[in-house]
């Protein structure tokens, strides 16, 4: 419980940011922040919770917008639809993944270079197709009406992202509660002992998968309408995959508040690192990846794991 | 309850388990017992669905189970525990047990309850909080029966739940294992600890080199000259009794 009054309380300080920030700088950094904190809780979901690590986020992410890209361009779908496309395929491609990999028993690194060739495959598939506008990418036109899923004002955006957020974040505390979340986290810990004590790991995890792609995909969604152009290397190219496996990783793996702190540390390291070596191409890639082994090598818990760790070492006496 | 007929599986050229057949009747609290690398773990494997065998098959309250999936066979209300315990480190004593109490119970509040009440029933009851990976030997052992007691059996498969622990962690363990019975489960029990198996089950099967070598009462079974030739090597039992001859 103290934990939902937590989250509440943080998204409720949250919602209230555009009343006070009146820079569009700042709180389209807010922003930034609260999007890479989604792309990392639905990570987190299959990655933190349910211990498979995937390279290929991005796909989820990519379908999901494309899905509102091209039913509105083409078919002319209303992109309120679309989300609720954007988010259900991201949600079966997830599920499709999952059925194929899963069921040949694929753990650990294999899983996760599948995610990543998967990823690689919609990538060139969709720098070939006419409908997703090939290699030249395509272009949302301009109209900027709410019903359109165009806002005038940043902070209309914001609220859209703050909301899907809000139902990510309550759907991985709820998973903290649930059989569907003791389950997965002993999938996670321990396959064979998970089954012995009835659990269908393939069930559980292909559930992971439909609720990450799910929250990605709908990521892919805000994304492709706040933008307003998507091509195949924005939508399926490895900067998402690589942004939504960093945050939880930073933060905290399977923890609820990770990917928040994640999202803050790395958006506050990637602006600091910016005004000291300037916005060479690629260089957020080095940074990234110079925290991600640092991460691995030093804070296996993440920031999130430091105010435990330390606060169990004084009670403990050091262990 | 649980018939197994002619179950044999090979790795390689080893016939770990060689066309073995046994019949555990309801209620009862019975072992298998058998030198180190006869093949008992890999038999509990078989029986619960980890291993698929080579020939032969597994009936489980009149249903033919044989190569079904372990979590289907856990639904059916057949539990074997780990000789390697398996903890889910990082998770409290509490939370693991839960996983197993989830398998009957949706509620995650029911669920935490009966894990609470399993968790007092063998004794962990003052270490529901702490970490699994934090436990001694004797603990995570307690733990491997607790999550599987859990799930409300009708029939543990307990291996060697008693390994590595000292004698006076084995006397408090045994009446638990009693208790489980008591309270209407059947045990089937893989165990080296000679003292538990005389003390607790009421029949026993003996296994060497992947075969069934005897059965029967664990005192008898005890007194078999093919058994102790099995544990001591060949002549041991000749040796034996010539020695008790001469005395
Ligand atoms: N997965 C496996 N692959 C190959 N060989 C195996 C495998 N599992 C077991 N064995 C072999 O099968 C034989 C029986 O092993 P098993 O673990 O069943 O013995 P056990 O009776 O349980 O012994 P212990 O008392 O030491 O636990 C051993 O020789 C072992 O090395
Ligand atoms: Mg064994």
């Amino acid at each position: 419980m103290k934990q939902l009054f937590i989250l509440l309380g943080i998204f409720a300080a949250l919602a209230v940011v555009p009343f006070f920030v009146s820079s569009e700088f700042w709180l389209n950094a807010v922003l930034l922040t609260l999007y890479a904190a989604l792309l990392g809780q639905s990570w987190n979901i299959l990655g933190g919770y349910g211990g498979q690590f995937s390279f290929g986020h991005s796909l989820f992410f990519g379908v999901g917008a494309y899905s509102v890209a091209v039913f509105q361009v083409q078919l002319g779908v209303n992109p309120w639809i679309g989300l609720l496309l954007g988010g259900l395929f991201g949600s079966v491609i997830a599920v499709g993944i999952g059925f194929l990999t899963f069921r040949y028993g694929l753990r650990g690194s294999y899983f996760a270079l599948v995610t990543l060739a998967f990823a690689e495959v919609f990538r060139i598939v969709s720098n070939s197709l006419w409908w997703t506008g090939a290699g030249e990418g395509i272009l949302i036109e301009l109209d900027q009406r709410a019903v359109m899923m165009q806002f005038k004002s940043l902070s209309h955006y914001y609220w859209l992202l703050w909301a899907i957020t809000l139902v990510c974040f309550l759907t991985v505390w709820s998973l903290g509660r649930s059989r569907f979340g003791a389950r997965l986290m002993a999938v996670r810990d321990n396959e064979d002992a998970a089954g012995a004590i009835g659990v269908d790991a393939f069930t559980v995890k292909l559930k992971a998968m439909a609720l990450s792609g799910l929250f990605t995909g709908l990521a892919g969604v805000f994304y492709a309408q706040k933008f307003l152009y998507l091509d195949p290397g924005i939508a399926f190219g490895p900067a998402v995959s690589v942004e939504s496996l960093l945050v939880p990783i930073v933060g905290g793996l399977g923890t609820l508040f990770g990917p928040l702190l994640g999202a803050a540390a790395l958006h506050i390291v990637g602006e600091v690192a910016r005004e000291m070596i300037g916005d060479a191409p690629g260089l957020n890639m080095v940074v990234f990846g110079t925290i991600l082994v640092l991460m691995v090598m030093f804070l296996p818990r993440g920031i999130g794991g430091l105010g435990k760790m330390s606060v169990r070492n004084i009670f403990k006496g050091g262990k | 309850m649980l018939e197994i007929s002619n179950l044999s599986i090979a790795f390689g050229g080893l016939k770990a388990v060689d066309a073995v057949s046994m019949s555990v009747p309801e209620g009862g609290l019975v072992s298998l017992i058998g030198p180190n690398g006869a093949g008992k773990t890999t038999c509990f494997a078989l029986i619960t669905g980890f291993h698929k065998p080579d020939a032969g098959n597994v009936k489980f309250c009149g249903e033919d189970i044989t190569a079904v999936k372990p979590f289907k066979i856990a639904e059916k209300g057949m539990v074997r525990t780990f000789q390697i315990v398996q903890p889910f480190a990082g998770q409290s004593v509490l939370e693991n047990i839960a996983v197993g109490a989830h398998l009957h119970l949706r509620d995650r509040q029911d669920a935490l309850d009966k894990a609470s009440s399993v968790a007092h029933e063998v004794g962990l009851g003052d270490r529901l909080e702490q970490d699994a990976a934090d436990l001694t030997v004797a603990g995570r052992k307690r733990l491997e029966v607790a999550r599987a007691l859990a799930t409300d059996p009708k029939l543990l498969l307990l291996d060697e739940v008693m390994a590595g622990l000292n004698p006076s962690e084995i006397n408090e363990v045994i009446p638990v294992i009693n208790a489980i019975r008591d309270g209407g489960v059947t045990i089937l029990l893989i165990e080296h600890v000679m003292q538990a198996v005389m003390q607790l089950s009421e029949h026993t099967w003996v296994l060497n080199q992947g075969r069934l070598i005897a059965d029967g009462p664990p005192r008898e079974v005890a007194q078999n000259p093919v058994v102790i030739e099995a544990y001591l090597g060949k002549g041991m039992a000749e040796r034996l009794e010539k020695e008790k001859r001469n005395a």
